[in-house]
């Protein structure tokens, strides 16, 4: 009897168990579409780039380049890779000879710079691992302009807070016009002396599937950041009318915009 | 993890008869086992969410998509049926319904790394994923913070760290194990040497865990390279998370059953209110 009995409420125990962690599943899944706790897990990433920024990663602290021995062979596309917008298929057509590069926004004197104009400006190459917010990595030679030059020709505002990418790929087919890719950065990572925008990958001028003409590396942070199919820079004070108004394509789409981890 | 506690005190009515009641383990270590329990379970399916995203695993700087370590993924049948595959080091198994293809909410076989039902959210969902995961991430390593702080200042480590006697002991812990006999008494006060030995490789796999996830980091990358060094770059980091968490997983499997086994009741109070029933060897004739 006695035996019984404790097997009766071990099945209670085993069930009250199972169900519990029925009930917590379910639970998980409403915590994660909750707007108030959706925000709560949220803190983490302040928490994350504040430590990051402040408190560990010296400003300037370089990301690891490796040798030639170490490149991937070829270099995975993700995301856009042949945009089918009107306005980059022609210049696409035209091998990008009268495609210029925008530079506006809050600053003194705004620019417009052709690729033959990029490529007479000091170029920075550098052999980097660009590590998908999926968790690949790939490692691919880049050869491009050092933004922060080009920003400081162009004179920021003293509200100048981010700066702004604006790309030519419609990742996302959507009503109002948020499915076109965007990416925001923060002057740390504008000025930081690899945020080059690259035309060459790999000792070649960029294909379209990685990014042609022109595409963003920014090395210490994941690779969404590295908006592909620049056509225009924007000096800005704050993001919130961008898009959704989470700073970029993928923000908007729930990713952290600060991706250095 | 918890700490043993030396002194026995006698609480009068709550006592079995002629048995004692132990401290064992103090508030802050009973608080921060059951945070950690939590963290540990939730960045576990969060991390599963994750993986799933690319499910695979590789060794070196960079990801060889040709000859990963480990991968998972569906393939179409000749009649149409999915089955899942699971590939190690070359070799494919069929895990058909649990690794590599597993039901949807609808029912169907859809291609998945693990399952929706250990995995959070249980719907592919990276975005989310991550930000439980960075969230809890954070809760652990203050927790554990906390935790390895009182451990040094209480000196309690030496209480996981096994004497020349406790390893000479192995093969008879282990065999008295083997026979479902806990030790009993006096004895029930201290951890024997494969309750050290477990404790102490979780207290040293979870700081390496934390270290290997960390070294996913590019910021972090550009700030401690070293750790690259350490770990043999970014995703051998990542092959070294996963076993870590698993060797974990195997770490929390042994550890309930040995909780079940020897004495569910009395050890979950134990690790609830600090009380520990001794049970005094009982000499049958």
């Amino acid at each position: 009897m006695k035996r019984e009995a404790i097997l009766s409420r071990r099945q209670i125990l085993t069930r009250v168990a199972l169900g519990g962690a029925a009930l917590g599943l379910a639970g998980c899944d409403r915590l994660s579409n909750a707007r108030q706790s959706r925000s709560v897990l949220e803190a983490a990433e302040n928490l994350t780039r504040t430590a990051q920024r402040a408190l560990l990663a010296p400003r300037e602290a370089l990301a690891p380049e490796y040798g030639p021995a170490d490149l991937s062979p070829g270099f995975k596309p993700n995301g856009s890779v042949d945009p089918d917008d009107p306005d980059y298929v022609k210049a696409r057509d035209e091998h990008f000879v009268n495609w210029k590069l925008d530079v506006g926004g809050l600053v003194d004197k705004p620019m417009q710079l052709s690729l033959a104009d990029l490529r007479q400006l000091p170029a920075r190459a550098q052999i980097t691992r660009h590590d998908c917010v999926e968790g690949w990595s790939f490692i691919g030679k880049w050869k491009g302009a050092p933004l922060g030059p080009i920003l400081n020709s162009a004179g920021l505002k003293p509200s100048a807070r981010y700066i702004a990418f604006y790309c030519a790929d419609t990742l996302e087919q959507t009503l109002d016009g948020t499915g076109r890719y965007y990416e925001t950065i923060d002057l740390v990572d504008a000025f930081h002396p690899q945020t080059i925008l690259a035309y060459e990958m790999n000792d070649q001028p960029l294909l379209v599937a990685n990014g042609a003409p022109l595409r963003l590396r920014v090395e210490r942070q994941l690779g969404y950041k590295m908006a592909k199919y620049v056509m225009r820079i924007e000096a800005i004070e704050t993001f919130d009318k961008m898009g959704r108004g989470r700073g970029g394509f993928w923000e908007d789409r729930g990713y952290e915009w600060y991706a250095g981890i | 993890m918890s700490s043993a506690n030396e002194g026995s005190i006698n609480v009068g009515p709550a006592a079995p008869i002629g048995g004692r009641v132990n401290y064992r383990h103090t508030l802050l270590v009973r608080i921060t086992h059951w945070i950690n329990a939590i963290c540990f379970a939730l960045l576990l399916m969060s991390g599963l969410q994750i993986f799933n995203a690319y499910p695979a695993l590789n060794w070196g700087a960079r990801s060889d998509f040709d000859k990963p370590l480990l991968a998972m993924g569906a393939r179409q049948e000749s009649d149409g049926s999915v089955k899942g595959v699971t590939t190690i080091f070359g070799k494919s198994f069929t895990t058909t319904g649990i690794l590599g293809a597993s039901r949807d909410e609808s029912g169907q076989l859809a291609e998945r790394g693990f399952p929706s039902w250990i995995t959070i959210p249980s719907y592919q969902d990276l975005a989310t994923g991550r930000r439980w995961h960075f969230f809890f991430a954070w809760l652990l390593v203050l927790n554990g913070a906390v935790y390895v702080a009182n451990l040094f200042a209480r000196r309690h480590l030496k209480d996981f760290l096994p004497s020349g006697r406790d390893l000479r002991s192995i093969p008879a812990s282990i065999w008295e194990h083997a026979r479902l006999r806990f030790p009993k008494g006096d004895e029930a006060l201290h951890y024997n040497v494969l309750q050290k030995l477990a404790y102490l490789s979780v207290i040293v796999a979870l700081p390496i865990l934390v270290l290997a996830g960390l070294t996913m980091s590019p910021a972090i990358d550009a700030t401690f390279p070293w750790l690259l060094s350490l770990f043999g770059g970014r995703q051998s980091a990542r092959t070294i998370h996963f076993i870590a968490a698993f060797y974990l997983v195997g770490f929390v499997v042994v550890h309930v059953v040995m909780v079940l086994l020897s004495g569910f009741l009395n050890n979950m109070i134990s690790m609830i209110t600090g009380r520990y029933a001794i049970e005094e060897e009982r000499h049958e004739a």
